[in-house]
């Protein structure tokens, strides 16, 4: 039974060069290597998209921490995924400002629009819808982001034009 | 020449991109380094103290009585952060200072360095603020290039470093205590307190944690003296802060006032009052976490025990109006979803009543809800008051609810009887 467990139990993979000159690039910021523990799980999310169980070992091990103190610091903020996710993240506004301007039926037309719900990936991969606490942008409400990119005033029409550019870039 | 009477906004202009570092030097800027090196440290907290700023994250505590509980230095390292995790839902102020004027902010840290004689500073962002992000990261390089920063600023020998750390949402890392967890690698629990973070914070050491338009101030009291600051404010009150307003208004927005300006003053004439169609039913005056207001208390000034009074909280300054054709059940569930997804888990009136409100608020909403439900919803408000959780996010989420239904109790007993008569969101 051990030799199954064992067997089939996730192992840290190999960072890439470029996740490792990154996270010593934030080690420098710090006294202490665990100070970097989330910076280098949003590295490593940077280049894979999320942060697999052998990302999450891989950190772990290379920073010497714990890997279950770092999982919990992972589970714990809303922007690690520790599940895959599209190529395009949708970050929905669903505070309050803009849920008196109609986030919630912006919400449908999206989830009408791809097929998905919150926490769902399209089956082409391309989307992952997710709501977000309050973008701090609530006087150009409703608003969303899309990777690194802020959206404001949404309407359907404008949805459906960034949908559709999103897609062309692929 | 005259000194300006908007030290926070006045680099900024629509549709023109962030001072750099030549531009905003060239603008009179960073004089206030200079200026603090010649001061003792001691005295340069005075000054702030003396100044009367309160912070402006929402507490509103004298920011140069905060400075001063910091213990002499020892040799060890002490540590400025500012708490740049705009989280509050409808608050959008730190973000305007941020990405237009972001060497307002690193002058501001690097004064208040001075004062502290902190040897290393942070600014802990939320990961969400992308374009602040940017503008701060190449802000602060830029500062390092013109000896702003690093070993012997300006020929001195105080010497600082700067680094950004970028979070990745969470709301309870706002909480100073819960943020310095944060920054240290860990889950953002809160801390218990005493020890205060002047005594024992980061790593152990001595450190501030001031939010972003506090420190934003810090130049402007240090370059042009207590007496200007103290003659921007009106009804008595000093200096200029960042308000605003969101919801179905003519013109929402932020802007700078003097402090003690007066709620009805920031939604009409800033504002620009309701959009056609629209009443004000209620208002929040700070925040997610503050008590509803009414119409009748738009004449008060925003001064924190002005609205205590009424009570509210000021909180940030930045209204969100309630209209009468939204639903006030519905915003209070929406505003409780919010704090129930944001709780650390770490207390139990906040993990668990937080999510027990918010699905009997789910339910009335429904129409499936009873008038026991509501009895329920008032005495969790008593669980999740004051000192009877580990911090201040439950008694904070407790505000809409509580006032929500002082306020709107008809309404809420319409729900069980009849279900929500507004449309659908």
């Amino acid at each position: 039974m051990s030799n199954l467990i064992a067997s089939t139990a996730p192992k840290a993979r190999q960072l890439t060069p470029e996740e490792i000159h990154d996270i010593e690039h934030e080690k420098t910021h710090y006294p202490y290597a665990q100070a970097v523990g989330l910076e280098a799980l949003k590295i490593v999310q940077k280049y894979q998209g999320w942060v697999s169980d052998e990302s999450l070992l891989a950190v772990a091990d290379y920073l010497k921490l714990p890997p279950d103190e770092l999982e919990g610091v992972a589970t714990f903020f809303n922007m690690i995924f520790r599940r895959p996710v599209g190529k395009n993240v949708i970050l929905l506004c669903d505070s309050v400002a803009c849920w008196m301007l109609g986030c919630d039926s912006l919400k449908s037309h999206i989830s009408s629009k791809l097929g998905i719900d919150y926490g769902q990936t399209t089956a082409d991969n391309q989307f992952t819808l997710i709501p977000v606490p309050c973008l701090g942008d609530c006087d150009k409400a409703p608003t969303m982001m899309v990777g690194d990119v802020t959206y404001r005033n949404l309407t359907p029409a404008k949805i459906d034009t960034i949908l559709a550019e999103c897609k062309a870039r692929g | 020449m005259t000194l300006t009477n908007k030290p926070l906004t006045k680099n900024i202009e629509a549709g023109r991109a962030a001072f750099n570092f030549a531009q905003y030097q060239a603008a009179g800027g960073y004089q206030s380094v200079a200026k603090a090196l010649t001061y003792k440290p001691r005295d340069l907290m005075k000054l702030v103290q003396d100044s009367g700023l309160g912070g402006r994250g929402g507490a509103g505590f004298n920011t140069g009585l905060k400075w001063s509980f910091i213990p002499e230095p020892d040799g060890g390292p002490r540590y400025l952060v500012v708490n740049a995790d705009e989280m509050e839902p409808g608050t959008f102020k730190d973000r305007l200072l941020m990405e237009n004027d972001p060497h307002l902010l690193i002058e501001g840290m690097i004064t208040a360095a001075i004062a502290l004689q902190a040897t290393m500073s942070y600014i802990f962002l939320r990961g969400e603020y992308k374009e602040a992000e940017k503008a701060l990261l190449k802000a602060i390089k830029e500062a390092y290039e013109a000896g702003m920063l690093g070993h012997n600023i300006q020929g001195s020998s105080y010497s600082l470093d700067m680094a950004l750390h970028t979070s990745a949402g969470r709301y309870i890392c706002g909480e100073e205590t819960a943020l310095i967890n944060a920054l240290e690698g860990k889950r953002a629990n809160p801390r218990f307190k005493p020890p205060f973070p002047q005594v024992s914070g980061l790593w152990g050491r001595p450190t501030l944690v001031n939010n972003v338009e506090t420190i934003c101030n810090i130049p402007g009291i240090v370059a042009n003296g207590v007496d200007w600051f103290k003659g921007l404010g009106i009804n008595g009150q000093f200096g200029t802060r960042i308000s605003g307003v969101s919801g179905r208004v003519k013109n929402p927005g932020c802007w700078e006032m003097p402090v003690g300006t007066t709620f009805r003053t920031l939604f009409e004439d800033y504002a620009g009052g309701m959009q056609d169609g629209y009443q004000m039913k209620a208002f929040l005056p700070g925040g997610g976490s503050t008590d509803f207001l009414l119409p009748e208390h738009l004449d008060l000034p925003m001064i924190p025990g002005d609205v205590q009074k009424a009570g509210s909280r000021l909180g940030t300054s930045l209204i969100m109006v309630l209209d009468d054709k939204t639903c006030p059940v519905g915003c209070v569930h929406n505003l409780i979803k919010f704090f129930a997804h944001e709780s650390c888990g770490w207390c139990t009136p906040c993990r668990d009543g937080l999510p027990w409100a918010e699905h009997m608020l789910l339910k009335l909403e429904k129409g499936e809800g009873s008038l026991q439900d509501i009895e329920i919803l008032k005495e969790a408000c008593g669980y999740m008051a004051p000192g009877n959780t580990f911090c201040a996010l439950a008694p904070g989420a407790a505000e809409p609810l509580q006032s929500g239904l002082k306020y709107f109790m008809d309404e809420f007993v319409e729900h069980v009887n009849h279900g929500c008569k507004y449309h659908k969101h």
